[in-house]
């Protein structure tokens, strides 16, 4: 795997880190939670090497 | 928010349903394989990382299958899913790979040239996973595929593609197309790495013809037609004609555009001494103002949409209620890619190709395409390869 993808991956791993720091954190809007989890999925869906 | 801990777990559960039921579903895609029983013309199979470094071990390493006659004569390449959501050029590649026989000179097929492209999708735009082709000893499943590589072989896109050698700027997507990266290097982007592997085979092998087969939308002016350089104008005009004459289908030669790099009717033949031919058959599916995505269209090629547009003259092909069944798709690619191997042939008689039991396109669309891909459960196991 060339190196940039490899920070490409780091930079993603990071990202999820934050969305679901905020999601854990998040106590009083449902619909921030929600939005968290919304985004959070093509960057799992990376992080598996799924698509 | 009342009890935060009981919405976040509800939340969680629907989100991991989500992952977990799309997700398996693209990796199950991903990882399906498409038996092929190689044919009595098959003499040997290897990858395309045979020819070009960085490819071994990857998803754009490729099977190649060859086709050896025992006279020798002139040589000949056969590329299809180039771009992997135009199936008649590799069921018409599979077809070749399960009946040709070479009597005279070598055939080459790499049946899925963008071997990444072919395990990828295009959720957004609502395009199956799979479709099935009807044979005689069942339904047989094909992979649906993508124009481009999949970002899990090749990530991150440039902003800006700037073509190897050239330096012309092309669309970011198309550092992932195949057909934008030739002639390739060996140490750039993997597809880059890619057509360099299949420039290796067109320079070693000194190959005399390379066909590339595509499909186009009904309303993209190129379509159903041969795409040649200069120097391979005369030999597709001759075969644009005869299977005019002889099959009754139309298929007209288009130029290929010195300005626009990175095509394969381009620089095939910019460096190497191979001629260089890009077939393109009309695929409603790929059109833009067609009804849902479905395997139904992808097959029988029928849109209503389309035939309005049709009868308002906005088309670049002939389009009624038939519409452009996959059978007239494959049979033409089949007749046009007899029809080049011909007239080159009779052009360099001594490096004449002499291929038989490839259907034309009159059988093809008699007898559908199923007709010709043999049982895989029924085959003896060394001839049968996944792709």
């Amino acid at each position: 795997m060339p190196f940039i993808m490899i920070f490409y991956y780091l930079i993603t791993a990071f990202l999820t880190f934050l969305l679901a720091w905020n999601f854990v954190r998040e106590k009083k809007k449902v619909e921030d939670l929600a939005l968290y989890l919304l985004v959070l999925v093509p960057l799992v869906l990376r992080l598996l090497r799924v698509k | 928010m009342k009890r935060p801990g009981i919405v976040k777990a509800l939340l969680l559960v629907v989100f991991l349903a989500f992952i977990i039921h799309g997700g398996l579903r693209l990796y199950r895609h991903r990882h399906f394989d498409v038996p092929v029983v190689a044919g009595p013309g098959v003499t040997r199979v290897g990858r395309l990382s045979d020819f070009g470094p960085g490819l071994k071990g990857t998803m754009a390493d490729t099977p190649v299958y060859y086709l050896e006659g025992a006279e020798p004569g002139g040589k000949a390449v056969l590329l299809s899913c180039t771009h992997a959501n135009e199936p008649e050029g590799w069921l018409a590649a599979l077809l070749m790979i399960e009946n040709a026989v070479v009597e005279r000179g070598t055939l080459i097929i790499i049946p899925q040239f963008n071997h990444s492209a072919s395990r990828n999708t295009r959720s957004g735009d609502g395009y199956p996973l799979y479709f099935e082709i009807p044979t005689e000893w069942g339904q047989k499943t094909f992979r649906m595929g993508n124009r481009d590589a999949s970002p899990l072989d090749q990530w991150p896109d440039p902003d800006v593609y700037i073509h190897y050698p050239e330096r012309q700027l092309l669309s970011y997507i198309d550092v992932r197309n195949v057909n934008r990266t030739w002639p390739g290097r060996p140490n750039g982007p993997r597809m880059e790495k890619v057509t360099f592997a299949a420039m290796e085979i067109m320079r070693r092998e000194k190959i005399d013809v390379a066909i590339d087969i595509h499909g186009a939308e009904t309303m993209f002016p190129v379509t159903n037609c041969i795409v040649a350089p200069e120097k391979a104008n005369r030999i597709a005009t001759m075969a644009a004609l005869t299977v005019k004459a002889r099959e009754g289908f139309d298929s007209h030669v288009e130029p290929s555009p010195t300005g626009f790099r990175g095509l394969s009717h381009r620089e095939i033949g910019d460096y190497s001494d191979t001629l260089p031919f890009l077939l393109e058959a009309p695929i409603p599916f790929l059109d833009q103002p067609t009804g849902p995505k479905t395997v139904k269209l992808l097959l029988d090629g029928k849109d209503p949409f389309l035939l309005r547009l049709a009868q308002k003259k906005k088309l670049f092909v002939s389009y009624d209620e038939s519409g452009w069944p996959l059978e007239k798709r494959v049979g033409q690619h089949c007749s046009l890619t007899l029809e080049i191997l011909s007239q080159y042939s009779k052009k360099n008689p001594e490096r004449s190709i002499r291929v038989r039991e490839i259907p034309r396109y009159a059988e093809v669309v008699q007898n559908g395409v199923g007709h010709y891909f043999h049982d895989p459960s029924a085959a003896p196991k060394d001839k049968v390869y996944m792709n």
